[in-house]
């Protein structure tokens, strides 16, 4: 019996028994629907969550001052006993490894800024110029803070997006001299509106050098340093470097913290992933009770058949060619459902995806070839055990009966 | 042709055995028309199954075509009934949902024949029926009469050797039943070994040989007798 014959003669049995063909499909569609549509969320969510780490930048090291004795994360994390500042000198110093690709000080104050007649408090970013390709920026208009020495206190800065509205307006805020604090600064950049990220808004701050900020706040303290480090494997040398480094620079003691972005990320990119395999795994239940009932339909169905699976073995087929015509109804079963389901599936999470546009929606590629083979193996499992019913059917038994 | 000897087939009824066949010989040369008749239970059908593989015996030697049959595969059961053997049903078992042309062509598509041949033999075996222009009918559009000349047709389609009908008239009024053993006793001439097995003695008194069957027993046999 050819393939094409197999073929033929399933589906025209399959559209024989629309109710029945179209309730197992049904089962099917929505078992892979399922499937496609939850993995799509958990993937979804952790696109989003691994996407706002990674807009933070990549292979970040973050030295902050001061060293908490206790290991957990709670709020004296960060007020921790300082005995040593981290200077610019420190942060220097912290150059001088090739598994440091860039490193940008930070201190952080909080200034009026003034234009003309209008005034705001704003947050003051003093970094380098490196801060803005570590951290993934871009600008909307002129340049981001010029390279050069640190320790230069050049009276520039760059103004994010919502400062330069409500500051300047429609006019033109590039080469304005702006009043923060007691001193005044020269607008050199506007930072573009997307550049966001956690913790800080870049649309609502002014970031001018290192050593403006520190002249500014009267203070040598830095904030924290960022550090990239040139790529994943580098992560841990260039901590080992920094943490060695600061000790010898403070006296043999270690009074810093240091806390590594990636491994933030990769906690958050694993509990992710979990999820997303967990609900997958309960829409697999719903794949496997589809199977259930295809056997169960199959198995009535067959009882049914019975006088026409006499005859066939009457006229010559064997119980193997009633075994691959019954599996082929399973499988074709299975793979139209897995198709319909696989569509209904893609359209849900496109739907979410347009009701929700800041959630990355799309089932992962390992989730659909999942659903679909699982579909197909279920049709088929559940599909043998009718299947060998029918193979071994009397033939007697069944034509004996009307 | 056939040749049966020491045919038993027990049937267990509950903790009962009933002895459907009991020691049944019997020699069918080739080309014979050959009628097996007796009251229900007598064992007829059950032999008729046998002799058409539908059915092992529980003990005995069949030997057709000079070869042992009973101790054949499946798939070679299924391949001797699919050449040598044709069926015709009291109930026709035509699958419903395909055309009376597609009915015809079920055993050459089983036999994985090619489709362009498929549907030449079974066009000019239909219009031998006289049942060209009922091709696309399906079986609930056609007589009973029409039906059963389908069921020939599907039965013939392979050029058996032997064509096996178990009350073929049984679900059908007087005319069309005479139509329908004209057209089985013309292949019998054209030389097909025919067994036909029925109720009726005047169906069956139109056979060459007649056997009468009571409790597994073969009780008269015509060619014996004679």
């Amino acid at each position: 019996m050819s393939l094409v014959d197999v073929l033929k003669f399933t589906l025209g049995s399959l559209q024989g028994h629309r109710l029945r063909t179209v309730l197992m499909l049904l089962a099917m569609a929505i078992g892979v629907a399922a499937v496609v549509i939850l993995t799509s969320l958990g993937e979804g969510a952790r696109r989003y969550v691994t996407g706002e780490f990674a807009s933070l930048g990549t292979h970040l090291i973050i030295v902050l001052p001061g060293k908490s004795e206790t290991t957990g994360g709670g709020p004296n994390m960060f007020i921790g006993d300082t005995p040593r500042d981290l200077t610019i000198d420190d942060s220097l110093a912290l150059t001088r490894t090739s598994t440091i690709r860039r490193m940008a000080p930070i201190s952080v104050g909080s200034a009026a800024v003034s234009w003309q007649e209008r005034e705001r408090e704003v947050p003051i970013l003093g970094s380098t110029s490196d801060l803005l390709d570590i951290r993934h920026w871009s600008m909307a208009q002129g340049k981001f803070l010029p390279p050069g020495d640190p320790g230069l206190a050049s009276p520039v800065c760059v103004i994010g997006a919502k400062v330069r509205n409500e500051l300047f307006g429609v006019q033109s805020a590039l080469g304005e001299w702006v009043r923060i604090g007691d001193r005044r600064f020269r607008v050199i950049g506007v930072m573009a509106t997307e550049g966001r990220s956690i913790g800080i808004d870049v649309q609502e701050v002014v970031i001018i050098p290192v050593a403006s900020a520190q002249m500014l706040f009267n203070s040598p303290s830095l904030f924290r340093i960022i550090i990239e480090a040139r790529n994943r494997e580098a992560i841990q040398p260039a901590i080992d470097f920094t943490r060695s480094t600061l000790r010898e620079r403070h006296q043999g003691e270690e009074d810093v913290t240091i806390i590594t972005q990636d491994a933030v990320l990769s906690t958050f990119d694993r509990i992710f992933n979990a999820l997303t395999l967990t609900v997958a795994g309960i829409a697999t239940i719903s794949l496997i009770v589809a199977g259930i009932l295809i056997m169960n339909v199959m198995l009535v169905a067959i009882t049914q058949r019975t006088a026409e699976i006499g005859l066939l073995k009457a006229i010559g087929a064997s119980g193997r060619q009633i075994l691959i015509l019954f599996l082929m109804e399973a499988a074709v079963l299975s793979l139209i459902g897995a198709i319909i389901g696989l569509v209904i599936g893609e359209t849900g999470s496109w739907f979410i995806g347009y009701l929700y546009p800041a959630l990355p929606v799309g089932p992962p590629v390992w989730a659909i070839v999942a659903a679909v083979s699982v579909a197909i193996i279920t049709g088929l499992l559940f599909g043998t055990l009718p299947a060998r019913h029918a193979a071994r059917l009397d033939p007697v038994q069944a034509l004996s009966r009307r | 042709m056939i040749f049966l000897e020491g045919i038993e087939r027990l049937f267990k009824v509950g903790d009962q055995q009933v002895h459907a066949l009991d020691n049944v010989t019997l020699d069918v040369p080739a080309g014979e028309y050959l009628s097996i008749m007796g009251p229900s239970g007598s064992g007829k059908s059950t032999l008729l199954n046998i002799l058409g593989l539908l059915d092992r015996p529980t003990a005995g030697r069949y030997l057709l075509n000079k070869k042992d049959v009973t101790s054949l595969t499946d798939d070679e059961q299924a391949r001797t009934r699919r050449e040598t053997i044709g069926f015709v049903f009291q109930f026709f078992h035509l699958v419903p949902r395909l055309t009376a042309k597609q009915n015809v062509e079920l055993p050459l598509v089983l036999a994985g024949t090619d489709p362009v041949e498929r549907s030449a033999r079974s066009e000019k075996i239909l219009q031998a029926m006289g049942l060209s222009d009922r091709a696309h009918h399906r079986p609930d559009q056609l007589s009973g009469g029409q039906r059963q000349r389908v069921a020939i047709a599907r039965a013939t389609i392979m050029e058996p050797k032997v064509l096996l009908a178990d009350e073929p008239t049984g679900n059908l009024d007087r005319s069309s039943g005479n139509e329908v053993i004209d057209i089985i006793e013309q292949l019998n001439q054209k030389g097909i070994t025919l067994i036909i097995v029925t109720h009726d003695p005047e169906i069956g008194s139109r056979a060459g040989r007649q056997i009468h069957m009571i409790d597994g027993k073969i009780e008269t046999d015509t060619a014996q007798s004679t």
